[in-house]
Protein backbone atom coordinates (compact mmCIF):
# COMPACT_ATOMS: atom_id res chain seq x y z
CA UNK A 1 0.00 0.00 0.00
CA UNK A 2 2.73 2.38 0.86
CA UNK A 3 3.70 2.00 -2.99
CA UNK A 4 0.90 2.90 -3.73
CA UNK A 5 0.54 6.18 -2.37
CA UNK A 6 4.08 7.14 -3.40
CA UNK A 7 3.01 6.38 -6.62
CA UNK A 8 -0.31 8.32 -6.53
CA UNK A 9 1.31 11.44 -4.65
CA UNK A 10 3.95 11.03 -7.92
CA UNK A 11 1.29 11.24 -10.03
CA UNK A 12 -1.12 14.24 -8.60
CA UNK A 13 2.60 16.25 -7.67
CA UNK A 14 2.72 15.89 -11.49
CA UNK A 15 -0.78 15.75 -13.20
CA UNK A 16 -2.89 17.47 -10.32
CA UNK A 17 -5.64 14.61 -10.08
CA UNK A 18 -6.69 15.48 -7.34
CA UNK A 19 -9.83 17.79 -8.36
CA UNK A 20 -10.63 14.86 -10.66
CA UNK A 21 -11.13 12.70 -7.57
CA UNK A 22 -12.58 15.19 -6.04
CA UNK A 23 -15.82 15.27 -8.53
CA UNK A 24 -15.71 11.89 -9.07
CA UNK A 25 -16.18 11.13 -5.33
CA UNK A 26 -19.11 14.20 -5.16
CA UNK A 27 -20.76 13.03 -8.39
CA UNK A 28 -24.21 11.67 -7.82
CA UNK A 29 -27.34 10.05 -9.30
CA UNK A 30 -30.79 11.67 -8.93
CA UNK A 31 -32.63 8.37 -7.99
CA UNK A 32 -36.59 7.97 -8.97
CA UNK A 33 -39.17 5.26 -10.18
CA UNK A 34 -37.66 5.85 -13.69
CA UNK A 35 -33.77 5.59 -12.65
CA UNK A 36 -33.59 2.44 -14.32
CA UNK A 37 -33.00 3.80 -17.33
CA UNK A 38 -29.50 5.61 -15.99
CA UNK A 39 -28.18 2.18 -16.39
CA UNK A 40 -29.07 0.96 -20.43
CA UNK A 41 -26.17 3.35 -21.64
CA UNK A 42 -23.22 1.59 -19.51
CA UNK A 43 -24.58 -1.57 -20.76
CA UNK A 44 -24.04 -0.50 -24.31
CA UNK A 45 -20.65 0.40 -22.94
CA UNK A 46 -19.88 -2.90 -21.66
CA UNK A 47 -20.84 -4.64 -24.84
CA UNK A 48 -19.05 -2.36 -26.83
CA UNK A 49 -15.80 -3.46 -24.52
CA UNK A 50 -16.89 -7.24 -25.21
CA UNK A 51 -16.59 -6.12 -29.15
CA UNK A 52 -13.15 -4.69 -28.72
CA UNK A 53 -11.57 -7.37 -27.00
CA UNK A 54 -13.17 -10.13 -29.26
CA UNK A 55 -12.50 -8.01 -32.75
CA UNK A 56 -8.70 -8.20 -31.73
CA UNK A 57 -8.58 -11.62 -30.68
CA UNK A 58 -10.26 -12.81 -34.26
CA UNK A 59 -7.67 -10.48 -36.41
CA UNK A 60 -4.97 -12.83 -35.10
CA UNK A 61 -7.09 -15.53 -37.63
CA UNK A 62 -8.90 -13.74 -40.15
CA UNK A 63 -8.07 -13.28 -43.29
CA UNK A 64 -10.37 -10.68 -45.37
CA UNK A 65 -10.38 -11.82 -48.99
CA UNK A 66 -12.75 -13.64 -50.94
CA UNK A 67 -10.83 -16.62 -51.51
CA UNK A 68 -9.58 -16.91 -47.62
CA UNK A 69 -12.25 -15.19 -45.38
CA UNK A 70 -14.54 -18.18 -45.35
CA UNK A 71 -12.40 -20.51 -44.65
CA UNK A 72 -10.80 -18.66 -42.11
CA UNK A 73 -14.03 -17.95 -40.20
CA UNK A 74 -14.16 -21.49 -40.64
CA UNK A 75 -10.73 -22.79 -39.22
CA UNK A 76 -11.39 -20.33 -36.03
CA UNK A 77 -14.76 -22.01 -35.32
CA UNK A 78 -13.60 -25.39 -35.95
CA UNK A 79 -10.02 -25.62 -34.89
CA UNK A 80 -8.42 -22.87 -33.07
CA UNK A 81 -9.25 -23.75 -29.29
CA UNK A 82 -12.64 -21.81 -28.08
CA UNK A 83 -12.65 -20.12 -31.47
CA UNK A 84 -15.81 -21.14 -31.63
CA UNK A 85 -16.81 -19.18 -28.40
CA UNK A 86 -14.93 -15.88 -29.26
CA UNK A 87 -16.80 -15.60 -32.47
CA UNK A 88 -19.89 -16.48 -30.92
CA UNK A 89 -19.79 -13.84 -28.21
CA UNK A 90 -18.28 -11.65 -30.84
CA UNK A 91 -22.03 -12.07 -32.84
CA UNK A 92 -24.22 -12.09 -29.64
CA UNK A 93 -22.22 -8.93 -28.37
CA UNK A 94 -23.03 -7.39 -31.10
CA UNK A 95 -26.30 -7.74 -30.98
CA UNK A 96 -26.80 -7.05 -27.42
CA UNK A 97 -24.92 -4.18 -28.24
CA UNK A 98 -28.00 -2.83 -30.53
CA UNK A 99 -30.43 -3.90 -28.33
CA UNK A 100 -28.99 -2.11 -25.16
CA UNK A 101 -28.32 0.99 -27.60
CA UNK A 102 -32.32 1.05 -28.67
CA UNK A 103 -33.64 0.43 -25.15
CA UNK A 104 -30.99 3.24 -24.01
CA UNK A 105 -32.09 5.50 -27.08
CA UNK A 106 -35.86 5.01 -26.10
CA UNK A 107 -35.57 5.55 -22.66
CA UNK A 108 -33.96 8.50 -23.08
CA UNK A 109 -36.85 9.83 -25.85
CA UNK A 110 -39.41 8.76 -24.21
CA UNK A 111 -38.20 11.02 -20.76
CA UNK A 112 -37.37 13.90 -22.74
CA UNK A 113 -33.57 13.94 -22.09
CA UNK A 114 -32.48 15.22 -25.06
CA UNK A 115 -33.72 18.26 -24.61
CA UNK A 116 -31.69 21.84 -24.38
CA UNK A 117 -29.29 21.88 -22.98
CA UNK A 118 -28.25 18.38 -23.80
CA UNK A 119 -28.72 18.59 -27.57
CA UNK A 120 -25.06 17.46 -28.32
CA UNK A 121 -25.36 14.23 -26.21
CA UNK A 122 -28.28 13.13 -28.57
CA UNK A 123 -26.95 14.12 -31.41
CA UNK A 124 -23.42 12.21 -30.49
CA UNK A 125 -25.61 8.81 -29.11
CA UNK A 126 -27.87 9.13 -32.47
CA UNK A 127 -24.14 9.48 -34.81
CA UNK A 128 -22.98 6.57 -32.17
CA UNK A 129 -26.33 4.01 -32.98
CA UNK A 130 -25.19 5.15 -36.48
CA UNK A 131 -21.89 3.71 -36.29
CA UNK A 132 -23.17 0.69 -34.55
CA UNK A 133 -25.20 -0.23 -37.36
CA UNK A 134 -22.40 0.61 -39.78
CA UNK A 135 -20.53 -1.94 -37.39
CA UNK A 136 -22.87 -4.58 -38.20
CA UNK A 137 -23.59 -4.02 -41.88
CA UNK A 138 -19.62 -4.40 -42.45
CA UNK A 139 -18.91 -7.03 -39.94
CA UNK A 140 -21.88 -8.81 -41.50
CA UNK A 141 -20.30 -9.41 -44.72
CA UNK A 142 -16.87 -10.44 -43.71
CA UNK A 143 -17.58 -14.00 -43.02
CA UNK A 144 -18.13 -13.77 -46.60
CA UNK A 145 -20.99 -16.36 -46.81
CA UNK A 146 -24.23 -16.86 -48.81
CA UNK A 147 -26.70 -14.45 -46.40
CA UNK A 148 -24.02 -12.15 -45.75
CA UNK A 149 -23.20 -11.55 -49.77
CA UNK A 150 -26.72 -10.62 -50.41
CA UNK A 151 -27.64 -8.31 -47.62
CA UNK A 152 -24.28 -6.14 -48.96
CA UNK A 153 -25.68 -6.33 -52.50
CA UNK A 154 -29.34 -5.16 -50.95
CA UNK A 155 -27.91 -3.27 -48.74
CA UNK A 156 -25.21 -1.14 -51.47
CA UNK A 157 -27.90 -0.88 -53.66
CA UNK A 158 -29.71 0.97 -51.44
CA UNK A 159 -26.59 3.74 -51.20
CA UNK A 160 -27.02 4.23 -55.07
CA UNK A 161 -30.41 5.75 -54.62
CA UNK A 162 -29.07 9.02 -52.78
CA UNK A 163 -29.47 12.03 -54.97
CA UNK A 164 -26.80 13.35 -57.11
CA UNK A 165 -23.97 11.09 -55.03
CA UNK A 166 -24.99 8.15 -55.18
CA UNK A 167 -23.49 5.88 -58.04
CA UNK A 168 -20.27 7.67 -56.39
CA UNK A 169 -21.12 5.86 -52.93
CA UNK A 170 -21.90 2.93 -54.72
CA UNK A 171 -18.26 2.78 -56.15
CA UNK A 172 -16.89 3.73 -52.95
CA UNK A 173 -18.63 0.96 -50.83
CA UNK A 174 -18.34 -1.63 -53.28
CA UNK A 175 -14.81 -1.03 -54.68
CA UNK A 176 -15.98 -1.53 -57.79
CA UNK A 177 -20.06 -1.91 -59.51
CA UNK A 178 -20.54 -5.56 -58.26
CA UNK A 179 -20.09 -6.84 -54.64
CA UNK A 180 -16.47 -8.58 -55.07
CA UNK A 181 -13.39 -9.19 -52.71
CA UNK A 182 -12.83 -5.89 -53.39
CA UNK A 183 -15.87 -4.98 -50.80
CA UNK A 184 -14.43 -7.64 -48.48
CA UNK A 185 -11.59 -5.96 -48.31
CA UNK A 186 -12.93 -2.20 -48.25
CA UNK A 187 -15.43 -3.64 -45.28
CA UNK A 188 -13.03 -5.30 -43.34
CA UNK A 189 -10.55 -1.62 -43.33
CA UNK A 190 -14.10 -0.08 -42.27
CA UNK A 191 -15.09 -2.16 -39.93
CA UNK A 192 -11.53 -2.43 -38.05
CA UNK A 193 -9.88 1.08 -38.81
CA UNK A 194 -12.08 3.56 -39.87
CA UNK A 195 -15.58 2.96 -37.87
CA UNK A 196 -13.41 1.92 -34.20
CA UNK A 197 -11.53 5.24 -34.48
CA UNK A 198 -14.69 7.71 -35.00
CA UNK A 199 -16.68 5.62 -32.19
CA UNK A 200 -13.77 6.52 -29.97
CA UNK A 201 -14.10 9.98 -30.84
CA UNK A 202 -17.78 10.08 -30.13
CA UNK A 203 -17.77 8.16 -27.17
CA UNK A 204 -15.23 10.00 -25.81
CA UNK A 205 -17.29 13.31 -26.68
CA UNK A 206 -20.87 11.50 -25.37
CA UNK A 207 -19.27 10.40 -22.14
CA UNK A 208 -17.69 14.10 -21.73
CA UNK A 209 -20.77 15.71 -22.10
CA UNK A 210 -22.66 13.36 -19.82
CA UNK A 211 -20.04 13.94 -16.71
CA UNK A 212 -20.21 17.55 -17.46
CA UNK A 213 -24.13 17.81 -17.45
CA UNK A 214 -24.85 15.36 -15.42
CA UNK A 215 -28.15 13.12 -15.46
CA UNK A 216 -31.06 14.47 -16.94
CA UNK A 217 -34.26 14.59 -14.15
CA UNK A 218 -37.64 14.51 -16.39
CA UNK A 219 -39.79 17.49 -15.11
CA UNK A 220 -42.50 15.37 -14.00
CA UNK A 221 -40.53 13.21 -11.62
CA UNK A 222 -38.45 16.79 -10.06
CA UNK A 223 -40.31 16.19 -6.83
CA UNK A 224 -39.49 12.72 -6.56
CA UNK A 225 -35.93 13.44 -7.67
CA UNK A 226 -35.82 15.67 -4.87
CA UNK A 227 -37.14 13.88 -1.62
CA UNK A 228 -35.67 10.94 -2.36
CA UNK A 229 -31.78 10.34 -1.41
CA UNK A 230 -29.28 10.56 -4.83
CA UNK A 231 -27.01 7.41 -5.07
CA UNK A 232 -23.43 8.28 -4.78
CA UNK A 233 -21.76 7.34 -8.04
CA UNK A 234 -18.64 6.31 -6.05
CA UNK A 235 -19.37 3.66 -4.74
CA UNK A 236 -22.52 2.66 -4.93
CA UNK A 237 -23.39 3.69 -9.06
CA UNK A 238 -20.57 2.09 -10.20
CA UNK A 239 -21.18 -1.10 -8.41
CA UNK A 240 -24.95 -1.26 -9.16
CA UNK A 241 -23.58 -0.81 -12.78
CA UNK A 242 -21.50 -3.38 -11.97
CA UNK A 243 -24.29 -5.92 -10.92
CA UNK A 244 -25.87 -5.09 -14.44
CA UNK A 245 -23.03 -5.76 -16.49
CA UNK A 246 -22.76 -9.56 -14.99
CA UNK A 247 -26.03 -9.53 -15.18
CA UNK A 248 -25.15 -9.34 -19.36
CA UNK A 249 -22.17 -11.04 -19.20
CA UNK A 250 -24.27 -14.26 -18.05
CA UNK A 251 -27.07 -13.33 -20.75
CA UNK A 252 -24.31 -12.85 -23.33
CA UNK A 253 -21.73 -16.03 -22.34
CA UNK A 254 -25.45 -18.17 -22.39
CA UNK A 255 -26.18 -17.15 -25.75
CA UNK A 256 -23.13 -17.93 -26.93
CA UNK A 257 -22.58 -21.17 -25.56
CA UNK A 258 -26.38 -22.65 -26.54
CA UNK A 259 -26.70 -20.75 -29.69
CA UNK A 260 -23.09 -20.83 -31.36
CA UNK A 261 -23.47 -18.41 -34.30
CA UNK A 262 -24.07 -20.08 -37.53
CA UNK A 263 -21.32 -19.60 -40.20
CA UNK A 264 -23.88 -20.73 -43.59
CA UNK A 265 -22.65 -21.31 -46.91
CA UNK A 266 -19.66 -19.55 -48.93
CA UNK A 267 -20.99 -17.16 -50.68
CA UNK A 268 -21.37 -17.67 -54.06
CA UNK A 269 -21.52 -14.76 -56.58
CA UNK A 270 -23.80 -16.44 -59.79
CA UNK A 271 -26.12 -18.55 -57.18
CA UNK A 272 -29.78 -17.12 -56.88
CA UNK A 273 -30.60 -15.50 -53.52
CA UNK A 274 -31.40 -18.51 -50.68
CA UNK A 275 -35.40 -18.36 -49.92
CA UNK A 276 -35.77 -17.22 -46.51
CA UNK A 277 -33.19 -14.72 -46.78
CA UNK A 278 -33.52 -12.10 -44.01
CA UNK A 279 -31.00 -9.40 -42.56
CA UNK A 280 -30.00 -8.94 -39.19
CA UNK A 281 -33.17 -8.31 -36.90
CA UNK A 282 -32.22 -4.68 -36.08
CA UNK A 283 -33.18 -4.10 -40.02
CA UNK A 284 -35.97 -6.02 -40.24
CA UNK A 285 -38.46 -3.09 -39.74
CA UNK A 286 -37.17 -1.38 -42.74
CA UNK A 287 -37.19 -5.18 -44.32
CA UNK A 288 -40.46 -6.06 -44.25
CA UNK A 289 -41.86 -2.33 -45.05
CA UNK A 290 -39.56 -2.23 -48.21
CA UNK A 291 -41.31 -5.22 -48.94
CA UNK A 292 -45.46 -4.10 -48.81
CA UNK A 293 -44.72 -0.78 -50.94
CA UNK A 294 -45.80 -1.55 -54.35
CA UNK A 295 -43.57 -1.34 -57.19
CA UNK A 296 -44.91 2.67 -58.08
CA UNK A 297 -46.36 4.99 -55.94
CA UNK A 298 -48.05 7.60 -58.15
CA UNK A 299 -45.73 7.01 -60.80
CA UNK A 300 -42.47 6.78 -58.55
CA UNK A 301 -40.87 3.94 -57.97
CA UNK A 302 -41.72 2.04 -54.83
CA UNK A 303 -38.08 1.81 -53.15
CA UNK A 304 -37.70 6.02 -53.67
CA UNK A 305 -40.40 6.48 -51.78
CA UNK A 306 -39.88 3.84 -49.26
CA UNK A 307 -36.28 4.59 -48.31
CA UNK A 308 -36.45 8.44 -49.06
CA UNK A 309 -39.58 7.95 -45.65
CA UNK A 310 -36.54 6.25 -43.91
CA UNK A 311 -34.16 9.22 -44.51
CA UNK A 312 -36.70 11.90 -43.64
CA UNK A 313 -38.06 9.61 -40.71
CA UNK A 314 -34.15 9.71 -39.57
CA UNK A 315 -33.73 13.40 -40.48
CA UNK A 316 -36.65 13.94 -37.72
CA UNK A 317 -35.26 11.85 -35.34
CA UNK A 318 -31.96 13.67 -35.19
CA UNK A 319 -33.30 16.99 -35.03
CA UNK A 320 -36.15 16.11 -32.22
CA UNK A 321 -34.07 18.31 -29.77
CA UNK A 322 -34.85 21.31 -31.65
CA UNK A 323 -37.98 20.69 -33.53
CA UNK A 324 -39.68 20.04 -29.91
CA UNK A 325 -39.33 23.71 -28.63
CA UNK A 326 -41.43 23.00 -25.77
CA UNK A 327 -38.95 20.69 -24.60
CA UNK A 328 -36.31 23.73 -24.24
CA UNK A 329 -38.53 25.08 -22.06
CA UNK A 330 -39.39 22.11 -19.26
CA UNK A 331 -42.50 21.23 -21.17
CA UNK A 332 -43.45 17.63 -22.45
CA UNK A 333 -44.62 17.58 -26.08
CA UNK A 334 -47.88 15.45 -26.77
CA UNK A 335 -46.81 15.26 -30.28
CA UNK A 336 -43.49 14.09 -29.65
CA UNK A 337 -44.28 11.97 -26.90
CA UNK A 338 -46.52 10.40 -29.52
CA UNK A 339 -44.02 10.40 -32.00
CA UNK A 340 -41.83 8.27 -29.73
CA UNK A 341 -44.49 5.91 -28.68
CA UNK A 342 -45.80 5.80 -32.58
CA UNK A 343 -41.97 5.07 -33.71
CA UNK A 344 -41.55 2.39 -30.97
CA UNK A 345 -44.23 0.52 -31.53
CA UNK A 346 -43.71 0.18 -35.38
CA UNK A 347 -40.23 -0.83 -34.47
CA UNK A 348 -41.50 -3.49 -32.05
CA UNK A 349 -45.01 -4.81 -34.30
CA UNK A 350 -42.94 -5.28 -37.58
CA UNK A 351 -39.65 -6.73 -36.27
CA UNK A 352 -41.92 -9.63 -33.95
CA UNK A 353 -44.30 -9.92 -36.79
CA UNK A 354 -41.57 -10.07 -39.16
CA UNK A 355 -39.91 -13.22 -36.65
CA UNK A 356 -43.57 -15.12 -36.67
CA UNK A 357 -43.64 -15.34 -40.31
CA UNK A 358 -46.31 -12.85 -40.84
CA UNK A 359 -45.10 -10.66 -44.24
CA UNK A 360 -44.49 -14.00 -45.89
CA UNK B 1 -7.47 49.18 -39.71
CA UNK B 2 -4.84 50.82 -42.07
CA UNK B 3 -5.90 50.20 -46.20
CA UNK B 4 -2.54 48.86 -48.33
CA UNK B 5 -1.97 52.16 -49.72
CA UNK B 6 -3.64 52.34 -53.31
CA UNK B 7 -6.11 49.83 -52.51
CA UNK B 8 -8.82 51.80 -50.65
CA UNK B 9 -11.34 49.49 -48.91
CA UNK B 10 -8.98 46.98 -48.25
CA UNK B 11 -7.45 46.50 -44.77
CA UNK B 12 -3.95 45.10 -44.76
CA UNK B 13 -5.15 42.43 -42.33
CA UNK B 14 -8.13 41.51 -44.32
CA UNK B 15 -5.60 40.96 -47.03
CA UNK B 16 -3.15 38.80 -45.15
CA UNK B 17 -5.97 36.58 -43.93
CA UNK B 18 -7.59 36.55 -47.27
CA UNK B 19 -4.12 35.12 -48.57
CA UNK B 20 -3.88 33.02 -45.48
CA UNK B 21 -7.09 31.55 -45.66
CA UNK B 22 -7.20 30.99 -49.30
CA UNK B 23 -3.40 29.09 -49.08
CA UNK B 24 -4.86 27.21 -46.12
CA UNK B 25 -7.98 26.37 -48.38
CA UNK B 26 -5.31 25.16 -51.58
CA UNK B 27 -3.22 22.90 -49.53
CA UNK B 28 -6.99 21.03 -48.05
CA UNK B 29 -7.74 20.65 -51.73
CA UNK B 30 -4.33 19.55 -52.31
CA UNK B 31 -4.16 16.95 -50.01
CA UNK B 32 -7.80 15.66 -50.28
CA UNK B 33 -8.18 15.29 -53.86
CA UNK B 34 -5.57 12.25 -54.39
CA UNK B 35 -7.50 10.43 -51.61
CA UNK B 36 -10.96 11.69 -52.88
CA UNK B 37 -9.53 9.80 -56.04
CA UNK B 38 -7.75 7.30 -54.12
CA UNK B 39 -10.80 5.33 -53.16
CA UNK B 40 -12.37 4.94 -55.99
CA UNK B 41 -11.03 1.85 -57.76
CA UNK B 42 -9.28 2.30 -61.55
CA UNK B 43 -11.19 1.17 -64.34
CA UNK B 44 -10.46 -2.58 -65.13
CA UNK B 45 -10.41 -3.26 -68.85
CA UNK B 46 -12.12 -6.34 -69.50
CA UNK B 47 -13.60 -7.80 -72.85
CA UNK B 48 -16.93 -7.25 -73.54
CA UNK B 49 -19.23 -10.50 -73.18
CA UNK B 50 -21.96 -10.16 -75.86
CA UNK B 51 -22.29 -14.20 -76.09
CA UNK B 52 -21.64 -17.06 -73.96
CA UNK B 53 -22.54 -20.65 -73.25
CA UNK B 54 -24.93 -20.30 -70.79
CA UNK B 55 -26.20 -24.06 -70.28
CA UNK B 56 -26.33 -27.50 -71.67
CA UNK B 57 -29.78 -28.43 -72.86
CA UNK B 58 -29.55 -32.25 -71.58
CA UNK B 59 -29.26 -30.73 -68.11
CA UNK B 60 -31.98 -28.36 -68.44
CA UNK B 61 -34.82 -29.77 -67.12
CA UNK B 62 -38.31 -29.34 -67.90
CA UNK B 63 -39.87 -26.47 -65.34
CA UNK B 64 -36.13 -25.44 -64.26
CA UNK B 65 -33.54 -22.75 -64.60
CA UNK B 66 -30.38 -22.28 -63.95
CA UNK B 67 -27.89 -19.37 -63.15
CA UNK B 68 -25.11 -18.77 -65.41
CA UNK B 69 -22.20 -16.18 -65.56
CA UNK B 70 -22.14 -13.40 -67.79
CA UNK B 71 -19.72 -11.05 -67.36
CA UNK B 72 -19.13 -10.00 -64.26
CA UNK B 73 -22.98 -10.31 -63.99
CA UNK B 74 -24.98 -13.56 -63.13
CA UNK B 75 -28.16 -14.19 -66.06
CA UNK B 76 -30.77 -17.05 -65.84
CA UNK B 77 -31.60 -19.23 -68.34
CA UNK B 78 -35.05 -21.13 -67.71
CA UNK B 79 -36.37 -24.00 -69.43
CA UNK B 80 -40.68 -23.55 -69.49
CA UNK B 81 -42.81 -26.46 -68.91
CA UNK B 82 -43.67 -26.45 -72.64
CA UNK B 83 -40.32 -26.45 -73.10
CA UNK B 84 -39.09 -23.27 -74.42
CA UNK B 85 -35.93 -21.57 -73.65
CA UNK B 86 -35.43 -18.01 -72.23
CA UNK B 87 -32.68 -15.98 -70.95
CA UNK B 88 -32.76 -12.81 -68.72
CA UNK B 89 -30.86 -11.13 -66.50
CA UNK B 90 -30.64 -12.66 -63.26
CA UNK B 91 -30.04 -9.25 -61.37
CA UNK B 92 -33.59 -8.01 -59.85
CA UNK B 93 -34.52 -4.27 -60.94
CA UNK B 94 -35.24 -3.81 -57.04
CA UNK B 95 -32.36 -3.79 -54.82
CA UNK B 96 -29.85 -6.24 -57.13
CA UNK B 97 -30.72 -9.40 -55.66
CA UNK B 98 -30.10 -12.80 -57.43
CA UNK B 99 -33.14 -14.19 -58.64
CA UNK B 100 -34.49 -17.94 -59.18
CA UNK B 101 -36.43 -19.96 -61.23
CA UNK B 102 -39.37 -21.39 -59.11
CA UNK B 103 -41.22 -24.61 -60.55
CA UNK B 104 -43.84 -24.65 -58.09
CA UNK B 105 -45.17 -21.02 -59.41
CA UNK B 106 -43.80 -21.51 -62.98
CA UNK B 107 -42.16 -18.14 -63.23
CA UNK B 108 -38.93 -16.05 -61.81
CA UNK B 109 -38.95 -15.21 -58.25
CA UNK B 110 -36.57 -12.92 -55.82
CA UNK B 111 -36.26 -14.52 -52.38
CA UNK B 112 -34.92 -10.66 -51.38
CA UNK B 113 -38.58 -8.71 -51.06
CA UNK B 114 -40.78 -11.49 -52.56
CA UNK B 115 -40.66 -10.07 -56.09
CA UNK B 116 -42.60 -11.98 -59.20
CA UNK B 117 -41.67 -12.25 -62.67
CA UNK B 118 -43.21 -14.06 -65.69
CA UNK B 119 -41.36 -16.17 -68.22
CA UNK B 120 -41.36 -12.90 -70.01
CA UNK B 121 -39.45 -11.57 -67.55
CA UNK B 122 -41.81 -8.48 -66.89
CA UNK B 123 -42.49 -7.70 -63.18
CA UNK B 124 -45.88 -9.29 -61.74
CA UNK B 125 -45.90 -8.30 -58.19
CA UNK B 126 -43.88 -7.32 -55.44
CA UNK B 127 -41.62 -4.43 -55.33
CA UNK B 128 -39.93 -4.77 -58.68
CA UNK B 129 -39.84 -1.78 -61.01
CA UNK B 130 -39.30 -2.96 -63.71
CA UNK B 131 -38.54 -5.97 -66.11
CA UNK B 132 -35.44 -8.00 -66.49
CA UNK B 133 -33.71 -7.41 -69.24
CA UNK B 134 -34.01 -10.23 -71.65
CA UNK B 135 -31.44 -12.02 -73.94
CA UNK B 136 -31.54 -13.39 -77.02
CA UNK B 137 -31.22 -17.50 -76.68
CA UNK B 138 -29.45 -19.79 -79.36
CA UNK B 139 -29.76 -23.52 -79.34
CA UNK B 140 -26.95 -25.24 -81.21
CA UNK B 141 -27.27 -29.15 -80.68
CA UNK B 142 -27.13 -29.33 -77.00
CA UNK B 143 -25.49 -26.10 -76.16
CA UNK B 144 -27.76 -23.22 -75.08
CA UNK B 145 -26.18 -19.92 -76.24
CA UNK B 146 -27.53 -16.74 -74.77
CA UNK B 147 -26.76 -13.07 -76.48
CA UNK B 148 -26.89 -9.69 -74.96
CA UNK B 149 -28.61 -6.52 -76.05
CA UNK B 150 -30.66 -8.68 -79.19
Amino acid sequence: MRLLDTLWKALDERLELAPLVEFATHKEVPQHRHSWAYYFGGLTLFFFAVQIATGILLLLYYRPTAEAAFESVQFIVTRVPFGWLIRSVHSWSANLMILAAFVHMFSVYLLGSYAKPRELTWWSGFLLLGLAMGFGFSGYLLPWNELSFFATRIGTDMTSKVPLAGPWLLTFLRGGEEVTGATLTRFFGFHVAVLPMLAAALLGLHLGLIQRQGMHVPGHLAEEARTRKPLRFLPNFVLREGVVWLFGLAVLAALAAFFPWELGNKADPFASAPAGIKPEWYFLFMFEALKLIPATVLGIEGELIGLGAFAVGGLVWFLVPVLDRASAHGRRSRLFLALGWGVLAYLVSFTVLSFLGAFQ
Amino acid sequence: MDPVPGTPGISRKSFVNWLLGTSLGATLAAALYPVFRFVIPPEVAEAPVNRVLAARLSELPLNAGKVFRFGSKPGIVVRTATGEVRAFSAVCTHLNCTVQYRPDFQHVWCACHNGHYDLQGKNLSGPPPRPLEVYKVDIAGDDVYVTKGA
